[in-house]
């Protein structure tokens, strides 16, 4: 997750570059309730047709437009309620802004 | 395309993870709220061996069996005095009290009032989701005017609870209102209140898709989550008294209280097992006493508009 | 030493003699409403606790005063409260929660006339059925019922050492006739008084209903790094809410098994001159003073009668009774048969019994006329 005194830096010192997130889940823990899918301001993820072991849908990741989109903000992390999806993010996979 | 699978959750150190799935329902907010209650307590840096959680009866009562510390799920209302005689008992502890609006103003009505006007230095997360969900969905004193509850089948005739004015009124030290939409200011508005020396409460809106969305136009669990990003409105220091909560208006979030530090009952109840204090004459005692009063005059005035 | 722990002998009432043994006891958390008759017990503690380095709080109501004390009680600290009828009445539901997390706590209750508002000032023995069969659901009670001020003191430090022991709380049965009594009183020297404390577990974390071979689990405390959760819904050793027939079979009986299997250690009674008697009078609490006398009238008058004074009444001590089943029996109480219910049931046939409404004791010669039925009456 990047916190707000990261991007205040970025801002400031002109190297914004667009953070790369990557999603994980604990799949056991899903409901399927739709929430991160809803409130992903990036859209990043769609229901699966899939069930898991207590037959709900878990979330996954839309195949277009490509994975690389999901900018780790940990939105999805914080609505679920169900500590079952988070993000963790990789420095490495950083694009520049456009 | 799928999702990483992952064996751990990051807020798992403070879980009690072999319960997990937990009981609440798809798309229920107490998840949400528990989730950032932990990281509020992860932020502000409690030890969890000092901390403790006491919740009540219902949904949110459930919270206390999934956090990894001393944690108490007591009977229907009694979670702030079962606090309340902890805290009496072992001051220094962290005591948030975790339960719902019926077990905090209802059934437990009486418990909150007293504890605000003691200013017992505890944290209370009272998660207001207008219904009585572990029962199926009955009348609280929290349900909107005109709300269709099993209990209210023509619609609520009954005005709830402005939790924030009364909160205020009866003394509370810290009072905020947050949705569960709010995640990332209601964190920090848990921060603040865990770190408040005095009773601080927060008011969390969170949703009940199964038992009160689905009878009151909010058919998705999207839809009751959606209701409150589209109802509320953010305010900088709004009047506790304008806390109401109407049927089909917007709402006001925020924090409505932030009193400056006063003693604590515990304070007052270190001074009285000190000897000197107890030696010394009627007289000093009561200047010890006015000396570390509430100015709650001042608190009226922060409730007037003048803060 | 005025500030603490008393030494020596005082003229104090039944209620300021029990406020004084739970500081003996150790005592560091009172919490109550005021009552009527049972306020002194609370007036004094309010004095008294501060000065030992514990704390007392006047609750908002009774429902608060149990909760706040078995809160107090999971911090460490040994707890307590004081009230009557009305407010036992109230206390009904967190007794329970007590028994269902084993939380050691003592409950003084000063019984007055019922039922409701009653008599406030005036004498009951309303609620020996109550201090077992109060609160719902499945558990086995331990109460004691005090005749002196000098037992109100010695019975409040008994309450606390057999709640510490047990794990559970314990009521001390008192009446208004005993409370508002001012007799002389001892309090021994503190390394006279036996003090009993709870066990503790010997290592970190440790299961919270995790019993030993005695039945009885050690009793973790908050802050100590054991991850306590202790609920009020069927639970397993850790806590663990289990809603099944299966784990309320093995828990509830273990919480009923661990006061039966002692039973014979907590169970307390006086006889007095039973040796030889033809009539036994069962009675407890200030009843008892009565049936003291009406027993020596009896003898005057050529009954050989003696007494057994419960001085635990729960778990009732069915084996005594039964060794004198051959006798003839009067139960003398303040009510319209509590005690008897269970004298009956013991020696398996009828007792005479001497019940009053409430209000005041028994004269003695009520009781002998009890006496002298029993002892006529065709057997």
């Amino acid at each position: 997750m990047v916190t707000q005194t990261e991007i205040k830096k970025m801002l400031e010192n002109g190297t914004s570059q667009v953070p790369h997130g990557e999603v994980y889940i604990v799949e056991e823990r899903c409901k399927g309730c739709g929430l991160c899918i809803a409130f992903c301001p990036k859209h990043v993820l769609v229901q699966s047709d899939r069930i898991n072991e207590k037959g709900y849908h878990p979330p996954e990741l839309v195949e277009v437009p490509p994975t690389d989109i999901c900018i780790g903000c940990g939105m999805c992390e914080r609505i679920c309620p169900d500590f079952a999806i988070f993000v963790k993010t990789d420095k490495d996979k950083e694009k520049k802004r456009d | 395309m799928p999702i990483h699978k992952a064996e751990h959750h990051p807020l798992d150190a403070y879980l009690r993870t072999e319960r997990l799935p937990h009981v609440w329902c798809p798309g229920c907010g107490l998840g949400i709220a528990l989730g950032a209650y932990l990281r509020a307590l992860q932020n502000v840096g409690f030890d969890p061996q000092e901390t403790v959680m006491v919740s009540g009866i219902g949904c949110s009562g459930r919270a206390a069996g999934y956090v990894k510390m001393d944690s108490f799920h007591t009977t229907h209302g009694r979670a702030i005095p079962f606090a309340v005689g902890l805290k009496a008992a072992r001051p220094e502890l962290n005591v948030t009290v975790f339960s719902g609006d019926g077990d905090l103003f209802s059934i437990g009505g009486n418990h909150i009032l007293h504890a605000a006007r003691r200013n017992v230095n505890i944290t209370v997360l009272a998660i207001n989701n207008y219904v009585y969900g572990m029962t199926g969905g009955q009348l609280a004193p929290t349900t909107p005017e005109s709300s269709i509850t099993t209990t209210s089948p023509y619609g609520n005739i009954e005005s709830p609870f402005n939790i924030a004015g009364l909160m205020a009124v009866a003394g509370a030290s810290y009072v905020a209102r947050w949705t569960t939409v709010h995640e990332r200011r209601l964190q920090k508005s848990i921060e603040k209140a865990l770190t408040k020396r005095g009773f601080s409460i927060v008011e969390i809106m969170s949703p009940c898709p199964t038992t009160f969305g689905r009878r009151n136009n909010m058919r998705g669990i999207v839809d009751s989550m959606m209701y409150y990003k589209k109802y509320s409105v953010i305010k900088e220091h709004p009047n506790p008294l304008d806390g109401v909560i109407k049927p089909g208006e917007k709402f006001i979030v925020g924090e409505f209280m932030d009193a400056p530090d006063e003693p604590t009952f515990e304070d007052k109840l270190e001074e009285l097992k000190n000897k000197e204090f107890l030696k010394t004459s009627q007289a000093d005692r009561t200047t010890w006493i006015l000396e570390h009063r509430r100015h709650l005059e001042t608190l009226a005035k922060i409730i007037g508009g003048e803060q | 030493m005025s500030n603490e722990i008393l030494e020596g002998e005082y003229f104090l009432s039944g209620d300021a003699a029990a406020a004084e043994g739970a500081v003996a006891a150790g005592c560091k958390v009172f919490a109550g409403y005021p009552i009527t008759p049972s306020s002194e017990v609370a007036e004094k503690l309010a004095r008294r606790l501060p000065q030992v380095g514990g704390v007392f709080i006047q609750m908002e109501d009774e429902l608060g005063s149990i909760a706040a004390i078995l809160g107090a009680s999971w911090g460490g600290k040994k707890s307590m409260t004081a009230t009557s009828g009305p407010g036992f009445s109230l206390m009904m539901e967190n007794y329970g929660l007590g028994m269902m997390t084993e939380t050691p706590t003592v409950i003084v209750n000063v019984q007055r006339g019922g039922p409701s508002t009653g008599l406030p000032t005036l004498l009951g023995q309303g609620e020996f059925m109550q201090a077992k069969f109060g609160s719902h659901g499945v558990f086995e009670a331990i109460a004691l019922a005090p005749e002196s001020p000098q037992e109100c003191f010695d019975f409040t430090i008994k309450a606390f050492n057999l709640a510490e022991k047990y794990r559970q709380p314990v009521v001390v049965l008192m009446d208004e006739s005993t409370g508002h009594l001012f007799e002389k009183v001892r309090i021994p020297p503190e390394d006279e008084i036996e003090i009993i404390n709870r066990k503790k577990p010997k290592e970190v974390p440790y299961p919270p209903f995790m019993p030993d071979d005695d039945l009885i689990p050690p009793m973790p405390i908050v802050g100590e790094g054991h991850q306590i959760h202790a609920t009020g819904l069927t639970h397993d050793e850790y806590g663990r809410p289990t809603i099944t027939a299966e784990a309320q079979e093995k828990y509830v009986k273990r919480l009923v098994e661990k006061i039966r299997k002692h039973a014979d250690e907590i169970m307390d009674y006086e006889e007095v001159m039973t040796d030889d008697a033809d009539v036994i009078v069962v009675a407890y609490g200030i009843t008892a003073r009565s049936a003291r006398r009406a027993i020596i009238q009896a003898r005057e008058k050529g009954i050989k009668a003696g007494l057994i004074r419960l001085k635990v009444v729960w778990p009732f001590p069915d084996k005594i009774l039964q060794k004198y089943a051959d006798k003839k029996f009067v139960v003398a109480e303040v009510n319209q048969g509590q005690a008897l219910i269970m004298v009956e049931r013991a020696i398996r046939k009828s007792a005479t019994f001497v019940g009053k409404m409430g209000g005041e004791p028994h004269r003695p010669e009520e009781i002998l006329k009890g006496i002298e039925e029993a002892y006529n009456a065709n057997s």
